[in-house]
């Protein structure tokens, strides 16, 4: 049997776990230069990590198995989430575990148990932002998955290494409906990350927060899990993006070279698309919970629009 | 001796009629009855289930003439792989939800004589083994009409309640409604296909080999749709379903939720794809829209429900949707001789029928043993009861997971099957219908989506926070019998979510009947783990490996954080600093579902009034608040109310006639027989 494989999937599942902190410190650092603060650097999360790993855990008292369970779940699912998508080469024995509509899946665990350790506690806070997860959630996932069915009937499948495949090799170049499921993706990826517009991630003022208010009562490593697990997130969305619209660089071949290469690609994809963040978040203002529609209902009509067109025009 | 199937369905059916009878005689000894019954009913049930198990597993039909029945109109049944599987369906729940009753019923006793509850429980079971075994319209009508007056009986066993009567009214006039369609859905095949000649035509036989004229085959379908659907709990007859459902016993809640509706997809099926055959198109396409506004419309009124119960009878209302959805496009796809694509659509549907039932099953018996230990069906005055309850609470977790489509559970292998079903679509050759039906894909994820958040509230508001009502202090964990028949149920929705393709392979004898082909999934070395219905290249699944990957890197990450010693300590709930929480402080459930309610706001009846209270001289500072929120189902207004006022204004104009004078009878007599001299000369 042929070790290669595995040992890039454990490669890959690892980078994932080193880069979410760092593509979220640099996120934070563009962030601070845009307003022009001076930025704690690229590494303030991952020491924000260790600090918590360090602590010791406060748990409510009447906090039941579900709250203690949720973070090991949430990062659990992450980690094979990160295991699934391509985002070095698509040569993995995972891939084929998941396609796309299980990785949403996978995301639907994490957002379900999530809200669920809102509830545990029994707080005001925690089940508002249970509830407001719930519902935005329930609004993007058909959106999410419209786009990902338009690209999906442009390749012709759901796996997302086939995908790459496709679209590397030249079978599927930029169309008319691509465009429009970006569009689409960008909005979603940014309702189901919890960013600017749709949430807050660095606010602390009780009646805004969404997913901030979930976890309110988890410290010490329970809390450092799910922060892991939520820059983790916003990594697996990027790499998600990457992998389904701009795979130009994720290895096909099996050599170092090209490995190498890949990961140098991912690395400026991901620079690129902190810049992007960045520029939305620092554009935009929050939205009223209630406008919320208005919002993921464009998503949902930019997926729409294109599925059409790839009816029409292709 | 080999196992002949459909001796051994036959004998279980009589197994259950003769513990009825039984079941009379024996009432002196209530104690006795519970633990004898329910042993032989779920013995009679896995017969059953083993029965179908081993049909469909060799793809056998096998049939028999009763001496029973009408000259010239004997009853007969048959055993093909269609009515095996769903013989298995009723089997499995029926088993898991007899041994759950040796618990549940246990506690009616000393209040109530419980006869009635074991002759109609197994005149029930009976019923829907007979209704899927029927080979001839005649003996399907009667096995469908003492399913149904045996759920009524059912349905009103706590006939003290003023709301249990009238929902078991309200059930029985729509059942009776449904019956009727039935009825001449039958007649129509029969008759024209024989030429109104002989009894013949009545039986399925004759009706497979006739060839109806199109017009008259649409006549019949529409019927029979309109009457199973009136069964199933299809939007809009649906109005029903969420009155009876929840006031009865809980495990005949369970039963009603999860197999009574699947009797309905069984006679749609057998009706569209066995009886009728060649479908047009849109036949399909009304299943499919009306499976779509049944899936969502039944679980955002599931949303808006406090009571457990309700809300459990409203998302089958949902699911009984996505069944439809998968079989609707099996239809189109069929109707386009895309066999490959009807079996796999068919496929998901007939196996979100299996899903449904085990875990709505399980989610109606962790009601019922809340109900059973609280003594109350409203979450709005329960929480914590995880606490209390931690096995039904973990159960009912498993439940709750399944029915929101998650992997690796078993709700998610459906959907996902749908959902390729779906994807597929473009390659029908209508243009038309590869623009809409990818839409319809939209509206199933607006579903899954929705169901989660249903079932965070169902689940989050009921087990999870603080205890909101009265006593606790009764409050107690199910016994063992009614834990071990959740927990097989709970197994069993792992197990369909974990090793799908072992199950759809044995399901491939139903669509090979049905449809002319099967799935047929690679079964290599290593093939019951993935489940590549279409190509690998194109989409390909494996729960047990998603379940593996969580069961690895789980207690990995448990480990390596335990490696050094970290202490937990309880503290005091922190609450961003806030001092004096109460439980009433906590979020309900319609603080949960509020913004979904403002979202959809349209499609209900809300009526919301806040009105302060007494207040001390100043208006703006009202002493108290009085806030009331009813949320309705607007079909009721839209299709019930009115036929409801339309039928009492016509019998009070026929009423006029009784006036309770013997003369103005007489008057009646005397034109009565002159109308009938002028016409019957």
């Amino acid at each position: 049997m042929n070790a290669y494989p595995y040992i890039l999937e454990f490669l890959q599942v690892f980078a994932l776990a080193a880069v979410a902190p760092l593509f979220a410190g640099w996120v934070k650092m563009l962030k601070c230069w845009s307003q022009g603060r001076t930025s704690p650097g690229l590494l303030q999360p991952a020491r924000d990590l260790h600090k918590l790993f360090a602590k010791d855990v406060l748990l409510a008292e009447n906090a039941s198995w579900v709250f203690r369970f949720v973070p090991y779940l949430v990062f659990g699912v992450a980690l094979l989430a990160g295991g699934v998508i391509p985002s070095l080469s698509v040569d993995l024995p995972l891939a084929p575990t998941a396609d796309v509509i299980v990785i949403v899946g996978l995301f639907a665990i994490a957002r379900f148990f999530t809200a669920l350790a809102g509830l545990d506690i029994g707080t005001a806070f925690g089940g508002m932002g249970s509830s407001r997860e719930m519902t935005i959630a329930s609004l993007a996932e058909p959106a999410m998955l419209m786009a990902i069915f338009t690209i999906s009937l442009g390749s012709g499948t759901t796996s997302l290494a086939q995908m790459v495949r496709s679209i590397q090799s030249g079978q599927v170049l930029l169309r008319p409906s691509f465009a429009f499921a970006i569009l689409a993706f960008v909005l979603i990826a940014l309702a189901e990350t919890g960013r600017i517009p749709v949430d807050n991630p660095a606010t602390h003022l009780e009646l805004t927060m969404i997913h901030e208010a979930m976890i309110l009562e988890y410290s010490g490593r329970h809390l450092a899990l799910i922060e892991w697990a939520g820059m983790m997130r916003l990594s697996l969305f990027s790499y998600l993006g990457i992998a389904a619209f701009f795979p130009w660089g994720i290895a096909v071949s099996r050599d170092m070279r090209a490995l190498g290469l890949a990961f140098a690609a991912l690395l400026l994809k991901l620079a690129a698309i902190g810049v992007g963040v960045v520029l939305i978040e620092t554009g935009l203002a929050k939205m009223r919970i209630f406008r919320l529609t208005e919002f993921l209902g464009t998503a949902f009509l930019m997926a729409t629009l294109g599925m059409l067109s790839f009816f029409i025009l292709e | 001796m080999s196992f002949e199937p459909l001796q051994a369905g036959c004998v279980a059916i009589i197994a259950l009629l003769a513990l009825a009878a039984l079941a009379i005689a024996l009432q002196r000894a209530q104690r006795f009855l519970v633990a004898f019954s329910f042993v032989v009913s779920a013995l009679a049930s896995l017969l059953a289930a083993a029965a179908g198990a081993v049909c469909v597993g060799r793809g056998s039909v096998s049939s028999v003439t009763l001496l029973l029945g009408l000259p010239d109109l004997p009853f007969t049944l048959r055993l093909d792989p269609l009515a095996g599987f769903f013989l298995v369906v009723i089997g499995v729940l029926a088993l898991f939800v007899s041994i759950y009753s040796l618990g549940y019923v246990r506690g009616y006793l000393g209040h109530r004589s419980v006869t009635r509850l074991v002759v109609f429980y197994n005149l029930f079971l009976a019923g829907m083994l007979m209704v899927v075994l029927a080979n001839d319209a005649l003996f399907f009508l009667v096995a469908w009409e003492i399913m149904a007056a045996a759920s009524y009986f059912l349905v009103i066993f706590e006939d003290e309640r003023v709301e249990n009567r009238r929902a078991g009214f309200l059930y029985l006039v729509i059942a009776h409604i449904g019956a009727v369609a039935i009825l001449l859905a039958f007649g129509i095949m029969a008759g024209l296909g024989t030429g109104f000649s002989s009894f013949g035509g009545y039986s399925f036989d004759a009706m497979r080999q006739s060839a109806l004229p199109s017009s008259w085959a649409t006549a019949a379908f529409l019927l029979a749709f309109f009457g199973f659907a009136a069964k199933a709990g299809v939007f809009p007859l649906h109005v029903w379903l969420p009155e009876a459902h929840p006031v009865a016993p809980s495990n005949v809640s369970a039963l009603m939720s999860g197999v009574m509706l699947k009797t309905a997809i069984y006679g749609i099926v057998r009706v569209a794809f066995d009886l009728l055959r060649d479908c047009p198109w849109w036949w399909g396409a009304i299943i499919l829209v009306f499976g779509l506004l049944s899936a969502v419309l039944g679980v955002l009124y599931a949303l808006m429900q406090n009571d457990l119960k309700r809300l459990l009878a409203y998302s089958s209302v949902e699911n009984i949707g996505i069944v439809l959805v998968g079989i609707g496009l099996a239809m189109i796809f069929q109707s386009f001789d895309l066999h490959m694509l009807a079996a796999l659509a068919l496929t998901a549907g007939l196996y979100h029928a299996l899903s449904h039932a085990l875990f709505k099953g399980l989610l109606f018996m962790g009601a019922g043993s809340v109900l059973h230990a609280t003594g109350e069906r409203n979450m709005e005055r329960m929480g914590g009861l995880i606490h209390r309850m931690p096995w039904t609470a973990a159960l009912f977790l498993v439940g709750a997971v399944s029915i929101s489509a998650l992997p690796p559970f078993n709700g998610f292998v459906s959907e996902w099957l749908t959902f390729q079903a779906f994807l597929l679509s473009p390659s029908l050759p209508v243009p038309m219908m590869k623009l809409l039906i990818p839409m319809g894909a939209a509206l199933l994820a607006l579903t899954s989506a929705l169901a989660a958040a249903c079932f965070v509230k169902a689940f989050g508001v009921t087990f999870l926070g603080h205890w909101r009502g009265g006593e606790l202090s009764q409050v107690h964990d199910a016994g063992w019998t009614m834990r071990a028949g959740m927990l097989l149920a709970a197994i069993s929705c792992l197990a369909l979510g974990i090793f799908p393709p072992p199950v759809i392979d044995w399901m491939d004898a139903v669509t090979q009947q049905l449809v002319g082909t099967k799935i047929g999934l690679p079964l290599g070395a290593f093939g019951w783990l993935w489940l590549t219905p279409v190509a690998a290249q194109r989409a390909s699944y494996s729960g047990g490996i998603v379940f593996l990957g969580l069961l690895v890197c789980i207690p990995a990450v448990y480990l390596l954080l335990h490696i050094r010693p970290g202490a937990i300590s309880r503290v005091p709930i922190w609450d961003c600093g806030f001092e004096k929480l109460t439980p009433r402080m906590q979020y309900t459930g319609t603080a949960f579902a509020m913004p979904l309610r403002r979202i959809f706001g349209f499609l209900y009846r809300i009526r919301e009034r806040v009105r302060p209270a007494a207040h001390a001289g100043q208006s703006a500072y009202p002493a108290r608040i009085r806030y009331s929120l009813r949320i309705r189902d607007r079909v009721w207004g839209w299709c019930y109310a009115p036929v409801a006022r339309a039928s009492f204004l016509l019998a009070r104009q026929v009423g006029r006639l009784q006036q309770g004078r013997i003369q103005s009878y007489l008057i009646y007599s005397f034109v009565t027989i002159l109308v009938l001299l002028v016409f019957l000369r």
